[in-house]
């Protein structure tokens, strides 16, 4: 995700090509479509910014297999969070928008990699200023271990133990001209906390 | 507009936009846009400045930009006190450095100022060890929030304002609005024209860096911004202008005027307005007005503002 000043993050090992993206992609939305039991009410929320884009590939995959045009909308939890008043550089905002009233709707969070879980701590109090869900269901491409709060995802593509000095960085091809994830290893230093 | 690659946001307070780069505008811009969204939610209330406590100095009257700044840092969730000079120390003769120091003895994060006097905010920049300055305007010399405004507004309807035609129109003299806005606009690549009686313009109108046309009906000849500055009582008081009559008849917004402007010109003006003195009634409710947008946009750029500037680790 973030890189650190002086790109000191070197790759290590790929975990995931383009194709396992794909399959990951399609399973996860057969397990939304069977969890909810069809996409009666089902939003798609992305956390910006490569959530915003794998919540648009699920779309796309409803609308192939199951013929169905879910609304989606893309969140930004950055004036969420809950480290703004201890960060060096000030996060800078992205777009919310969301596919009208959420309330009673079944909101699937998407994002692309589930750590500390203060991310989707953020998100959820992004959608309680949105308005009252029936539920809110988490999607995560990848869920790398280390959680600081009670979270957890309700659908994962894959799981990716790491450590607290490796970064696992999610590659989309909208943002960065490729898909793939990568296990990427801080040298000479500790890299931990850098990722919300 | 979207996914403007990021600057490395320098500035811890906002005395003027002398040094801003077109890069920064751009990017306050686009984090305006961001907090406009936020407006239009339902719940309008983000956590972000959660524990800051800002302080609005006016030593100056003003409605909208002191309750522009206050319901920005209370979207924001920030706690914002009011201190208003008259009834508080200031009367009894405490000096401003003197005022300000207690304010940030009470734990202000930030400070926003206005003042009658010419640099103010940037000597209170100097003697605060902590706090953020905010210059909500200085005497004649400068409002940066208002030009900011004025630029997120116009550039909402224009899209950009490179090569657009800006004319500004009216008490150039004693408009710190005009001033800034002449930076934030000719920045941004728009083309700006000055007009009003000669009495009301600086003597080195030169030194502007824009050109001054005497003639309302020619400077606004295919303009795309119409901004008309407000008249105020004084100025007739101490002989500056001829008549209100005559003042609206040669440089108000009227219909005949605005006729000669660009298709779809926008009417700005930084409120409040003097109907039938410097702007036409049908002209400030027409279809071309922008002046409750430049209100709406207030907020938003304020919202930014105290953002960028008040989150993140303190210096």
């Amino acid at each position: 995700m973030t890189k650190q000043d002086g790109g000191k993050w070197t790759e290590k090992v790929t975990v995931l090509g383009a194709g396992d993206m794909e399959r990951v992609l399609r399973r996860i939305a057969v397990e939304i479509v069977e969890r909810n039991k069809g996409l009666d009410r089902v939003i798609l929320l992305g956390i910006q910014r490569r959530g915003v884009h794998l919540a648009a590939r699920i779309r796309e995959l409803f609308k192939e297999e199951e013929k169905v045009k879910v609304p989606s909308g893309e969140l930004d939890i950055t004036l969420y969070r809950d480290d703004i008043s201890v960060l060096a550089d000030q996060p800078v905002v992205h777009s919310t928008s969301v596919p009208g009233d959420i309330t009673g709707k079944r909101v699937i969070l998407v994002d692309d990699v589930l750590f500390t879980g203060r991310t989707v701590r953020a998100a959820l109090d992004a959608i309680t200023d949105l308005g009252r869900p029936e539920r809110v269901q988490l999607a995560v491409l990848v869920d790398r271990g280390h959680r600081e709060l009670p979270i957890a995802a309700d659908y994962v593509g894959k799981v990716i133990p790491t450590s607290r000095s490796e970064n696992v960085e999610v590659r989309v091809r909208e943002l960065d001209g490729e898909d793939k994830v990568v296990i990427c290893e801080f040298a000479g230093g500790d890299g931990s906390g850098m990722e919300a | 507009m979207r996914g403007a690659t990021a600057v490395e946001w320098r500035h811890r307070s906002l005395i003027s936009l002398d040094g801003w780069t077109r890069e920064e505008f751009l990017f306050f811009l686009e984090q305006t846009d961001y907090m406009d969204e936020l407006i239009d939610r339902p719940i309008k209330k983000a956590p972000a400045l959660r524990g800051k406590v800002i302080m609005n100095c006016f030593f100056e009257n003003s409605t909208r930009t002191r309750s522009s700044f206050e319901l920005a840092g209370k979207i924001l969730s920030a706690d914002v006190i009011n201190w208003s000079s008259s009834g508080s120390s200031a009367s009894k003769g405490e000096t401003l450095r003197d005022t300000v120091w207690t304010l940030e003895a009470m734990g202000a994060d930030g400070v926003v100022v206005r003042h009658g006097s010419v640099g103010v905010p940037e000597y209170l920049e100097k003697k605060l060890k902590r706090a953020s300055i905010f210059n909500a305007g200085d005497g004649t010399h400068g409002h940066p929030t208002q030009a900011l405004l004025d630029l997120h507004s116009a550039r909402k309807k224009l899209g950009s304002l490179e090569g657009a035609k800006m004319a500004i129109v009216g008490d150039v003299l004693h408009s710190r609005v005009a001033r800034s806005d002449i930076q934030a606009f000719t920045r941004m690549g728009a083309q700006v024209v000055l007009s009003g009686p000669s009495t009301l313009m600086p003597e080195d109108v030169g030194a502007l860096g824009v050109e001054y046309v005497a003639d309302a009906f020619e400077a606004v000849r295919g303009a795309n911004i119409l901004y008309f500055l407000r008249i105020q009582q004084e100025r007739m008081d101490d002989g500056l202008i001829p008549s209100v009559d005559e003042y609206h008849r040669r440089w108000g917004a009227s219909e005949k005027l605005l006729a000669l402007a660009a298709k779809g010109a926008l009417v700005m003006h930084p409120g409040p307005i003097n109907r039938g003195v410097e702007i036409a009634s049908s002209v400030a409710d027409g279809p071309g007005s922008l002046i409750l947008g430049q209100v709406r946009s207030g907020v938003a750029v304020r919202m930014a503002l105290l953002y960028l500037c008040l989150g993140g680790a303190r210096r």
